[in-house]
């Protein structure tokens, strides 16, 4: 089994293309693809994201942590959300993927998690 | 010492076995370069023994055998080293046994990872042409024009995702079957063009490629007899394959009309026939069916002026009902001219936004020619020749530009 991150990537206009009478029908529906998660077993945690404008960067590596306000990257398109699952490859998580894009109108990226490193047990 | 001959003999058996060989130490140790590696030392062993001890008679089955105890070596030397338990778990053959019939070959296993739609189009024929068709990053490097060194790191690249993202080593489910068997075969079509219509400065035809292409699919064909998509491409690859010799002659493009049909290979065309008439009596038609069936249209007429023209535009109306392609538009235009004179096919040409694409400016040209609008199709000519590489075609269009008068 391999853990993969979906992301769901997006910027302020496409979320807003989507009108506010039709939120219900998309929480609805991401609603319903998280229980198909829960139900396959594949559902290791998924959550949605306030706006990047309320992102804080930090960096610890100086004496003092130095704090930034914003997001990291300064792109238009940031994460919305994501879903983190544990499926036996990536065919299954693109399906996967697919299901969550439709779900949530937006593009989702796939992305596997590092395999545990080996330990000596 | 080598003795050449057998060493020339151990490389061809090789290159034979290769794609066999990779797939089954792949299912077996589940890892692209373990597999890569072993073969490479079952390679240097058999250069060393089979001089001297003769080629096996199972020569297949001894560069498993050998490959499969060197990479068994290898990792319990690693595991040794290393201490892991991991590798382990890796000369354990787990997978489960299954049938040992065709669809359970190897082989197809692998041509669906290499063409799996997570990876790049490139990528995924260099991978094929390098795991399934054991041609060396330096032959695939030349084949497309590239350094080595950028061919072997896309190859690299593609290896670690699919080792770092779990890219699955099956043949896909019933659902999927039909959209991933399309991406294997386009990127079978793809290796053929290439070699058939080559963009590279040297040969116009780089037989490595269409070769590759041909066995590629054969293997495909025998490995899926059901599909009838893998049969179409087949005959549409060895249907295109048998006019070669009378394509190009003396570095000029030979067009489909003014080919010696007696330099056509009757072998390739009856073997094609064979295959396509199978498709018709299914009658479950897809693009490479029907682009097989064109090909058999063409490869069936004694002479260009027998061509079963009607036929070729009917083809042509079914492909575009699945296919909406403005190429596909201009193929069947190119059929229509035929049948319904230069001028009607003119205008469904004009209509097709393919103003980036040679074939689109060399079938104006010819059209404007037969309407005697020699000015305008000299132009076209010019254009034609702006965004065309192969050098016989160049070649052609220069001669043909140049027996307009005016």
């Amino acid at each position: 089994m391999t853990q993969y991150l979906l992301t769901v990537h997006g910027s302020e206009e496409e979320n807003a293309a989507v009108p506010e009478s039709e939120w219900p029908e998309l929480f609805a529906a991401v609603e319903a693809f998280n229980q198909k998660l829960q139900a396959d077993g594949v559902w290791v945690f998924a959550g949605g994201l306030e706006g990047a404008e309320t992102a804080t960067v930090v960096d610890g590596q100086g004496d003092e942590p130095v704090f930034t306000d914003g997001p990291y990257l300064e792109t238009k398109e940031h994460i919305g959300g994501f879903w983190i699952l544990d499926v036996p490859d990536l065919d299954a998580a693109l399906a996967y993927a697919a299901s969550g894009s439709k779900a949530c109108r937006g593009k989702v990226e796939v992305r596997p998690f590092q395999a545990e490193p080996p330990t000596d047990a | 010492m080598t003795d050449p001959d057998t060493g020339t003999a151990v490389e061809r058996i090789f290159r034979e076995e290769y794609g066999r060989l990779i797939a089954s130490l792949v299912r077996r140790f589940g890892d692209i370069d373990v597999a890569e590696e072993a073969a490479g030392e079952a390679l240097l062993v058999a250069l060393e023994k089979w001089p001297e001890t003769g080629v096996p008679p199972n020569p297949g089955g001894w560069l498993t055998t050998t490959a499969v105890r060197r990479a068994i070596d290898r990792l319990r030397r690693e595991k040794v080293r290393e201490g892991k338990h991991e590798a382990a778990a890796m000369i354990h053959d787990d997978s489960p046994h299954e049938p040992t019939g065709v669809i359970a070959d190897d082989r197809l296993r692998l041509v669906f990872t290499c063409c799996h739609p997570a990876l790049a189009p490139e990528t995924r024929i260099a991978l094929t042409l390098r795991l399934l068709g054991g041609l060396t990053v330096a032959e695939i490097a030349a084949a497309f024009l590239v350094q080595e060194t950028t061919m072997a790191q896309r190859i690299t690249r593609a290896k670690s995702k699919i080792k770092g993202a779990n890219i699955p080593y099956r043949v896909p489910g019933p659902e999927d079957l039909p959209a991933r068997v399309g991406a294997v075969l386009a990127v079978l079509l793809l290796i053929f063009n290439e070699g058939y219509l080559s963009a590279a400065d040297g040969e116009p035809v780089r037989t490595e490629l269409t070769g590759e292409a041909i066995r590629l699919a054969r293997t495909l064909h025998e490995l899926m007899p059901e599909d009838l998509e893998a049969t179409g491409l087949l005959a549409l690859l060895l249907l295109t394959e048998s006019r070669r010799a009378a394509r190009v002659r003396e570095g000029v493009l030979v067009p489909l009309d003014e080919q010696d049909r007696g330099g056509w290979d009757r072998t390739l065309i009856a073997e094609g026939h064979g295959l396509v008439r199978q498709c018709l009596a299914a009658n479950r038609p897809g693009r490479y069916q029907i682009l097989a069936a064109v090909n058999a249209v063409h490869t069936d007429a004694p002479t260009a002026a027998a061509t079963d023209w009607s036929q070729v535009v009917a083809l042509y109306d079914q492909l575009a009902r699945i296919d909406s392609s403005p190429i596909v538009a201009l193929n069947r235009a190119v059929a229509v001219a035929e049948l319904d004179g230069p001028e009607v096919a003119l205008a469904i040409v004009e209509r097709l936004p393919l103003e980036g694409y040679h074939a689109w400016h060399v079938t104006r040209a010819e059209l404007l020619r037969r309407l005697g609008r020699s000015a305008e199709s000299r132009e076209a000519y010019d254009a034609a020749l702006g965004v065309c590489d192969n050098t016989a075609e160049r070649a052609y269009l220069t001669r043909r530009r140049g027996e307009l008068v005016s």
